[in-house]
C-alpha cells in the first residue's frame, strides 16, 4: 500500500473497523483526533436519536394522559347521571342535581351568534388581503393588525367588555325594551366575534392566494367582472378552505373562557333570549371549580370539561382535515 | 346590452367597496380597545405601582409587584419545560416525516392545539395540585407549558421541512453525526422560524388566565416559591376587574396596560427577529 | 506504483423494490481520475452515493454487496468514518448559508466539534482554498457569508470544504452541471491538480468532460457497469456495443 503522495498532504492510513489503531506520526495526529472523537460522536448520535424519539412518544402519552384523566375523574358524575347529564335542565349543586342543558345552550348560542357576526368580516379581510390588495404597506398593516386581534389576551377583552361594551349594550337593550342587564349572551357574542375574526381570516387569505392565476385569467378573458371571478372561480375553489377557517374559529369560540366568563352574567338558568344572562360550559368550570365542595359536584364539572374537550377536538379535527385535503 | 354590462360592473364595484369597508371595520374595535386600555392604564403606572404590593380594600395606592414577579416565574418555568421539549419534538417530526410515530405524534399535537385552556387547567390540577395538596405556580407553569407545546412543535417542524435536502447532504458528507447535522447546521439555518414560534408562544401564554385559575390560583403577597400559590398579571386583572372596588379597578387597568405592552412588544420583536435572523439560502 | 483504493464486489442498490444498481464489480486505482458516465437513470449517481454511504440517507433505500476502501468493507464501518475518508461534492453548490467562507472551509472540523489551534485552522483554510484556486479571490472576504459567492466560486468552496478534511477519495456528483462554461473549465482544471493527492471519482452527464478530465471511464447502463477501461480506449475502441451506441450518440 505504498503511494507516491507527498507525505505532508497524505491522509493517515488508519484502520477504523473494530478497534482502530494507527501510526503515531505527527502528520496523522489530526486525523487520529478526528477518528477518536468520532467514536464518542457515534454514542452521542444514538443518544440524540433516542431522545427525540422519546419526546415524540411523550406527546402521545401526554394527550392520552389528558383523556384518561378527564374520563377517570368524571366517572362519579357519569355513573350517577348517565346521559341525562346532557339534557338535564336544572343545575343545582346544593341538591346534587347536575343537568348541563343551560350551559350547552349558552355555549352554542354565544358561539354561533359570534360566528354569524364575525364571518362576513373574516371573509372580507381574506378577500382584501388575498385577492384585492395582496401587496403594499396598507395591506401589510391590516394583516398585522388583524393578527394582533388574536394576540391580545382574552382577559383584557373581558375587562374592556365589562367596562365599555356592557354599558353600551345595556343602553341598547333599554332602547329596544328588553330586560336591560348588559351582561349576557349578546355581549359575550360581540366580544367573541371580535376575538375570532383572525382565525378564519388568515386561513382564508392563504387559501385565496393559492387559487391558480390561470383559472382567474381564463375567467377574465371571457369578460367576467372581478365579482364574477370571485363568485365563479375563487369561492368554489376555496370553499372547503374557507369552511375549515370557520371551523377553527368555532373551535376557538367554544373553548374561550375568560372574556365570556366576565361578561355573560353567570347564571345557571336557561337563557330566555339572546339578551339574557347565562353561562357557557367553560365559564361554569371557571366560576365553580374551586367552589366545588363535594366529589360529585367536582366530578360533574370535570365531565363538563370532558364534553367541551370532545366537542372542540372534533371541530378542530374537521377543520385540520379540510385544510390538509385542500393543500394536497 | 350596455346597461347589462354597466350593471355587472356596478355590482363588482359595490362588492369591492363592501369588502374594503368590512375589512377596515375589523380594525376599529381593536384600535378602540388598544387606545382605551393604554389611556386608562398608563396614568396608573409609576414606580410605586411596579414595586409595591396591593393594598387592602379601602386604602388607595399599592402596586402589582407580586403579579409581575409571579408572571415572570410562571412563564419562565413553562418556557424552560416547553421550549426544549417542543423543539426536539419538531426535529423528530421533520426528520421522520413518514414514520408511524410521527403520524400519531402529529395527531396528538393537533389535538393539543385544540384543547380549550380551561380543560388543560383541570388536568394540571389533577396532575400536580391534588398530589402536592396545594395550589402552586409549578402546576400553573405545567398547564402553560402544555399550551405552548403545539406552537413550538409546529413552527419548528414547518421551518425545518422547508430547508433543502442539499444542506443535510453537505453536512453528512463531511462525516458529521446526526445530532451535529441537526444542532449545528439544520437548527441554526432555521433559527428565525423557530424563534418566532417560541416568542409567539411566550406572548400567548403570558396572557392566559383560565389554566391558572385552579393551578397558580393567585396570592396577594409576593412569593418566589414555586410550590406555593402565586399571583400573575392575568389572574390579578381577572380578580380585580370583577371586584366592585374602584381602587382595585385602577390596579387592573395598570396591569392590563403592562400586559398589553408586553404582548405588543413581543409581537413586534418577533417580526424584527424573523427578518434579521433569516438565513439566506 | 498502482494500488487499488476502492473496490466494489457485487454491489447492488435499491430504492424500495426498484433495483437501480446491479452487481457492480469495479476496482479503482489510487490517484487516478475516474469518470462515471451513462444515460440518466442508469444508476451512476446511486453507485457514487453508495461509496460513501450517502445512498442510505434516502428513505427506503437499501444496498447489498461490498465496497472496499483500502481492503476494508465500508458497509461494515460506521458511516461517519466512511464519510470522513471519502469526501463528496454535489451537483448544486451547497455551502452552509449560515457560515462565513472561512468557517465553510473548516466546517468539517468546526461542526464536528474538533478543536484546533487558530494557527492550524488558518493553515488549513489557506491551504485548502489555495488548492482549489480560490484563495486569491476570497482572501480579503473570508468573513463574508459563503452564499454571496458566484456559482463557480461556491462550487470550489465546496471542494475546498471536502479537501480540508484530507480525505483519500473525492466523489463528484455532476459537479459542473449547474455551472456556466467558464466556471466549468476552472473546476475541470482543478481536477488535474487534485489528482496528485486524491483519487477522484466523477459522475458526469457530459461525454466531452469525461474524455477531458479522466484517466479511466466507467460506463453504466440500466444499472449495470457495462465497461470500465482507459478513457482513451473507451472513446476510441469500445468493446461493448452499448458503449459504442452511447458515445456515438445513438441513445442517451
Amino acid at each position: 500500500m505504498e503511494t507516491s503522495v507527498d507525505k505532508e498532504l497524505s491522509p493517515a492510513r488508519v484502520k477504523t473497523g473494530a478497534g482502530f489503531s494507527s501510526k503515531k506520526t505527527p502528520d496523522t495526529v489530526s486525523t487520529n483526533k478526528r477518528l477518536k472523537r468520532s467514536h464518542r460522536q457515534i454514542r452521542a448520535e444514538n443518544i440524540f436519536r433516542r431522545t427525540i424519539m422519546i419526546v415524540a412518544v411523550a406527546t402521545v402519552v401526554l394527550v392520552v394522559g389528558i383523556m384518561i384523566t378527564l374520563a377517570w375523574q368524571s366517572r362519579l358524575s357519569i355513573q350517577s347521571a348517565g346521559l341525562g347529564f346532557l339534557w338535564g335542565k336544572v343545575w343545582d349543586p346544593v341538591r346534587d342535581i347536575f343537568g348541563v342543558y343551560p350551559f350547552l345552550l349558552g355555549t352554542l348560542l354565544t358561539s354561533f351568534l359570534a360566528l354569524i357576526i364575525s364571518v362576513p368580516f373574516s371573509f372580507a379581510v381574506a378577500l382584501f388581503l388575498g385577492e384585492y390588495f395582496p401587496k403594499g404597506w396598507m395591506p401589510d398593516l391590516l394583516k398585522n393588525l388583524v393578527e394582533l386581534i388574536a394576540a391580545v389576551p382574552s382577559v383584557i377583552y373581558g375587562f374592556w367588555g365589562l367596562a365599555v361594551l356592557v354599558p353600551i349594550v345595556r343602553s341598547f337593550e333599554t332602547a329596544i325594551g328588553v330586560n336591560a342587564v348588559g351582561l349576557g349572551i349578546f355581549s359575550s357574542s360581540l366580544i367573541l366575534a371580535i376575538m375570532i375574526i383572525p382565525y378564519a381570516a388568515s386561513l382564508g387569505r392563504s387559501m385565496i392566494q393559492m387559487v391558480p392565476a390561470n383559472l382567474k385569467e381564463a375567467a377574465y378573458s371571457l369578460g367576467a367582472t372581478r365579482w364574477e371571478v370571485i363568485r365563479m372561480v375563487i369561492l368554489p375553489y376555496t370553499k372547503s378552505g374557507l369552511f375549515a377557517g370557520v371551523m377553527l374559529s368555532l373551535g376557538r369560540a367554544l373553548g374561550e373562557t375568560m372574556a365570556v366568563t366576565m361578561v355573560i352574567g353567570n347564571t345557571s338558568l336557561i337563557p330566555k333570549n339572546i339578551f339574557s344572562p347565562g353561562n357557557t360550559m367553560a365559564s361554569v368550570i371557571a366560576n365553580e371549580f374551586t367552589e366545588a365542595d363535594h366529589p360529585v359536584y367536582l366530578s360533574a364539572l370535570i365531565e363538563l370539561g370532558l364534553v367541551l374537550f370532545v366537542v372542540t377536538v372534533v371541530i378542530n379535527m374537521i377543520g385540520k382535515r379540510l385544510i390538509k385535503g385542500v393543500s394536497k | 346590452m350596455s346597461v347589462a354590462i354597466k350593471y355587472r360592473i356596478g355590482k363588482s364595484t359595490a362588492f369591492k367597496t363592501l369588502v374594503i369597508v368590512l375589512s377596515l371595520a375589523c380594525v376599529v374595535p381593536l384600535l378602540f380597545i388598544l387606545v382605551y386600555i393604554l389611556q386608562a392604564g398608563i396614568t396608573k403606572i409609576n414606580w410605586n405601582f411596579l414595586t409595591n404590593l396591593p393594598k387592602p380594600v379601602g386604602e388607595s395606592g399599592g402596586g402589582i409587584a407580586n403579579a409581575l414577579v409571579g408572571t415572570m416565574i410562571i412563564v419562565g418555568t413553562a418556557s424552560i419545560i416547553a421550549i426544549p421539549f417542543g423543539i426536539l419534538c419538531g426535529i423528530y417530526l421533520s426528520e421522520n416525516k413518514n414514520s408511524k410515530l410521527a403520524y400519531w405524534s402529529r395527531l396528538c399535537i393537533d389535538i393539543l392545539q385544540g384543547i380549550p385552556s380551561i380543560v388543560i387547567g383541570i388536568v394540571a390540577y389533577f396532575w400536580l395540585v391534588k398530589p402536592l395538596n396545594s395550589f402552586s405556580s409549578l402546576s400553573g407553569s405545567m398547564a402553560l407549558a402544555i399550551m405552548m407545546l403545539p406552537i413550538v412543535v409546529r413552527s419548528t417542524e414547518e421551518t425545518l421541512l422547508l430547508l433543502p435536502d442539499s444542506l443535510r447532504e453537505a453536512a453528512y458528507a463531511l462525516g458529521m453525526p446526526f445530532h451535529r447535522v441537526i444542532l449545528k447546521v439544520i437548527v441554526p439555518c432555521g433559527i428565525s422560524g423557530i424563534m418566532s414560534g417560541v416568542m409567539l408562544s411566550v406572548a400567548r401564554i403570558t396572557g392566559e388566565t383560565a389554566p391558572l385559575l385552579f393551578t397558580a390560583f393567585g396570592n396577594p403577597y409576593l412569593t418566589t416559591d414555586i410550590t406555593k400559590p402565586m399571583q400573575s398579571l392575568p389572574l390579578l386583572i381577572f380578580n380585580y376587574a370583577t371586584s366592585p372596588y374602584n381602587d382595585w379597578h385602577d390596579l387592573a387597568w395598570g396591569a392590563s396596560c403592562i400586559l398589553l405592552i408586553w404582548v405588543l412588544l413581543l409581537n413586534i420583536f418577533t417580526k424584527l427577529i424573523t427578518r434579521k435572523w433569516k438565513v439566506q439560502l | 506504483m498502482e494500488s487499488t483504493i476502492v473496490k466494489s464486489v457485487n454491489y447492488n442498490a435499491y430504492f424500495g423494490d426498484n433495483h437501480v444498481v446491479k452487481d457492480v464489480n469495479i476496482e479503482i486505482p489510487r490517484n487516478t481520475t475516474i469518470a462515471v458516465m451513462g444515460p440518466s437513470g442508469c444508476g451512476k449517481t446511486t453507485f457514487l452515493r453508495g461509496i460513501n454511504r450517502m445512498h442510505e440517507l434516502i428513505p427506503g433505500a437499501t444496498a447489498k454487496g461490498q465496497i472496499l476502501l483500502n481492503g476494508e468493507d465500508v458497509m461494515e464501518m460506521h458511516p461517519i468514518f466512511v464519510r470522513l475518508k471519502i469526501g463528496m461534492v454535489f451537483q448544486r453548490p451547497n455551502p452552509f448559508p449560515n457560515l462565513s467562507i472561512y468557517d465553510n472551509v473548516i466546517a468539517g472540523y468546526k461542526l464536528n466539534g474538533i478543536k484546533l489551534p487558530k494557527a492550524e485552522r488558518d493553515n488549513i483554510v489557506q491551504h485548502s482554498l489555495t488548492r482549489v484556486a480560490l484563495w486569491n479571490e476570497v482572501k480579503d472576504s473570508l468573513t463574508k457569508k459563503g452564499s454571496f459567492l458566484s456559482g463557480g466560486q461556491q462550487q470550489r468552496l465546496c471542494i475546498a470544504r471536502a479537501v480540508a478534511m484530507e480525505p483519500e477519495v473525492l466523489l463528484f456528483d455532476e459537479p459542473t452541471s449547474a455551472l456556466d462554461p467558464i466556471s466549468t473549465s476552472t473546476v475541470e482544471e482543478l481536477f488535474h491538480e487534485l489528482k496528485k493527492n486524491y483519487t477522484l471519482i466523477i459522475v458526469t452527464h457530459n461525454m466531452q468532460q469525461a474524455a477531458r478530465v479522466s484517466d479511466r471511464t466507467a460506463f453504466f447502463y440500466m444499472g449495470e457497469l457495462v465497461e470500465f477501461d482507459d478513457t482513451k480506449t473507451m472513446f476510441t475502441n469500445p468493446k461493448d456495443i452499448r458503449t459504442q451506441n452511447y458515445i456515438t450518440g445513438r441513445f442517451s
